[in-house]
């Protein structure tokens, strides 16, 4: 019994749902025996991953799908001992370079250039070259970036690199030239209820249009996030009815009675009552980067165009300071204040004005 | 005695095998497929494109002048590592191997390596004849790549090994960004700065891969590629070969504007003229939406601030002053990104900013 998110997962490429062009060039792309560095991006639940092992099974054949976890011994040059996770079939190993924080130019260095190095043990298998797969390539630091480029290019005859993340801001160019940039566009809202109606129709039950379109909008075209929440109205009541909520994750409620509390009262006491909530937030492990795109877009509400492009421009700046600080409670303390600041002194100045 | 004889002679003809196995593995991977950019790296100096400084200094290396340390830096792409390594392929011939010592970013290069791996390498004397007679210059290279990422600690390590060496060791370091050496290093180097390559060289050079390739490219479609590529020939190359893989064999059609636009990853004008238009009707809602939408898409933020800021500066309507405003804006959002930042709080900053300023 798995969740429906991996039991509708297509496994191969000719099975995809949407963008079904790009899967035709990337089978192109297999046919004809080479294959660059690819760098896949798009936005979370867009399927990046789910394009990539399709991509992997087109290679490799059935090979690929049994996969070992492994851990990987790792030593810095300081000394320090880490164990990396590893997911790794015959043919492709996998990783996540973040795991092991500051220390990501080792995995580098030490995994990837390792994998690059030795060939293929069975010459006569299909293809030459064996692919090392970096996920979260956008939060890898620039060093392990740098020490990416040549090892690129030097193995190239045994190793290709597929690089998947969220966007490639973060992405030094050397690396982006070096190269295939695939994007993936998150589905729209007619694929998503298609594709959502038709995993229904499997499971047996009908899906009504009114409560996928709001299954869609409360998913913002997160196709990951979507099928959870319909599995979950499934469990909530079958079949299912027109009517139904889809249950929106209880954090959200929170973040927005949160928002609600700031603009209800700005004092000193007030922003007590929000650093509670705040850091029960935090505790339960939601990031910052949501905290803050949750909290702006409700606190903006209530604004006029002025106010709102300071506020917004208050929320930029204490978001970036967080990426460069190692506390983000202080940030998101201080957008809060500031932001009880700009808004009292406008609604007193509004106040004033009025006499 | 006589069958040990033979068992022993029987060694060196059993040896043979696995020699004529790698024989024959080197013409498997001569057939190999491999990627243009290392197909067409330049392999003797003259092949080299533009960058005319340089290849006359290496030239007259070549002829028998003396070789000075170099420092070559310049934007990605422009050919800095294919010169030093074409130029060292044809100083020493076979001897190359021996004579290089390359060092790149993915290799550890603490202080303690700069200590005793460079340094042993460097102390070590070379002759000026080849084995096979020929004279070639008597020096050694060390070959740091991309060294603006190397400590400052181990680039303070390298200077007295520079120095004292001359006699047996030539240094040359490659960097994108030279303000990143520190001070003695670059005054100990010949700086060489590696222009952005010419459009007509770029041209001449993608037409020449595509007539070798068998690609059909259109005129319109070679010129956009050369737009987005900015004088890289790297990503010019790598970008051709990718249009041109991602079209099935039998398919001859031309590759089209936009395949090149989206294997480059540029964002179709269409939705930068439309986030303009947004943010001229003065409606935060309908601004913040539309940046939804633009990253659901998957585009880049900076690619977006790139292709904002050349839209801006070349867009009559708006004023002096606010052009100025919004590029600093711009400047921030970029620094923020790039230093990690959400793309949708950096971006909704600069359309506030946008809106205001448009709308004066």
């Amino acid at each position: 019994m798995s969740l429906w998110v991996d039991k509708y997962r297509p496994k191969s490429l000719s099975l995809l749902d949407y963008h079904k062009d790009q899967a035709n060039q990337l089978k192109n792309l297999v046919k004809q025996g080479d294959f660059p560095h690819l760098l896949v991006y798009g936005p979370s639940g867009a399927g990046k991953k789910t394009r990539v092992t399709c991509l992997l099974k087109e290679l490799y054949g059935s090979g690929v799908e049994k996969l070992r976890m492994e851990s990987v011994p790792i030593t810095t040059p300081s000394g320090k001992k880490l164990d990396i996770k590893t997911i790794s079939s015959n043919y492709h190993i996998e990783v996540n370079p973040s795991d092991a924080g500051i220390y990501d130019r080792c995995v580098v260095m030490e995994l990837v250039k390792n994998a690059a190095q030795t060939h293929q043990l069975d010459p006569t298998g299909q293809r030459d070259f064996k692919v090392v797969v970096l996920t979260e390539v956008d939060s890898l630091s620039v060093d392990a970036q740098h020490a990416l480029r040549r090892t690129m290019e030097k193995y190239v005859s045994t190793c290709r690199l597929i690089l998947i993340s969220n966007s490639t801001s973060r992405v030094i160019p050397a690396i982006r030239s070096r190269c295939l940039g695939v994007r993936v566009a998150a589905p729209n809202q007619d694929q998503i209820i298609s594709i959502l109606q038709m995993a229904c129709k499997k499971e047996g039950l009908t899906l009504p249009v009114e409560l996928a379109k709001k299954i869609v909008e409360k998913s913002e075209r997160n196709l990951r996030l979507a099928f959870l929440m319909c599995e979950s109205c499934k469990v909530q009541e079958t079949p299912l009815k027109e009517k139904q909520e889809p249950i929106l994750p209880q954090w959200q409620v929170f973040l927005k009675d949160t928002a609600r509390s700031i603009m209800h009262e700005q004092s000193p006491k007030q922003l007590m009552e929000v650093r509670g909530r705040l850091y029960e937030l935090l505790s339960h492990n939601i990031p910052i980067q949501i905290i803050f795109k949750g909290l702006l877009k409700e606190l903006v509400s209530n604004c006029d165009i002025k106010l709102k492009a300071a506020v917004v421009e208050e929320a930029a700046f204490f978001e970036h300071r967080v990426h460069q600080g190692s506390k983000g409670i202080f940030h998101l303390e201080a957008f809060v204040a500031k932001f009880m600041c700009i808004y009292k002194k406008f609604m007193e100045d509004s106040v004033i004005d009025m006499f | 005695m006589h069958s040990f004889l033979k068992t022993g002679k029987l060694g060196p003809a059993s040896g043979a095998g696995p020699s004529g196995d790698k024989q024959a593995k080197g013409q498997k991977r001569g057939n190999r497929p491999t990627p243009w950019v290392e197909k067409y790296r330049p392999r003797t100096v003259d092949d080299v494109v533009e960058q005319g400084d340089v290849v006359e200094v290496l030239r007259q290396c070549l002829s028998g002048a003396d070789l000075p340390n170099l420092l070559l830096y310049g934007p990605p792409g422009t050919g800095k590592t294919s010169t030093i390594l074409a130029a060292a392929r044809q100083l020493f011939g076979d001897m190359y191997r021996d004579r290089i010592l390359e060092l790149n970013a993915s290799d550890e290069r603490g202080i303690q390596v700069i200590r005793d791996k460079v340094k042993s390498f460097s102390q070590l004397s070379a002759s000026g004849i080849r084995p096979d007679g020929k004279p070639c210059p008597a020096f050694k290279i060390v070959i740091l790549d991309e060294a603006d990422s190397m400590t400052h600690a181990a680039q303070a390590a390298l200077r007295r090994t520079m120095e004292r060496q001359t006699r047996t060791t030539r240094f040359c370091l490659v960097c994108n960004y030279v303000s990143r050496i520190i001070e003695p290093l670059t005054s100990r180097c010949t700086k060489f700065r590696f222009k952005p390559l010419g459009e007509e060289k770029i041209i001449e050079r993608l037409k020449f891969i595509s007539s070798e390739e068998n690609v059909n490219i259109s005129s319109d479609a070679l010129h956009s590629l050369i737009d987005a590529a900015g004088g890289d020939l790297r990503r010019a190359i790598t970008c051709l070969q990718s249009c041109a893989r991602l079209k099935s064999k039998d398919d001859a059609s031309e590759i089209s504007t936009d395949d090149v636009v989206e294997v480059m990853g540029v964002i179709p004008n269409r939705w930068i003229d439309g986030l303009m238009n947004v943010c001229e009707e003065y409606d935060y809602y309908k601004v913040t939406e539309y940046l939804d939408q633009f990253i659901m898409e998957g585009y880049s933020a900076g690619q977006l601030l790139e292709q904002l800021h050349l839209k801006i500066v070349m867009c009559v309507t708006i004023s002096d002053k606010h052009k100025a405003t919004i590029c600093e804006k711009l400047a921030v959002c970029a620094h923020r990104l790039q230093e990690g930042a959400s793309e949708y709080l950096q971006l909704s900053d600069l359309c506030c900013t946008l809106m205001l300023c448009l709308r004066q």
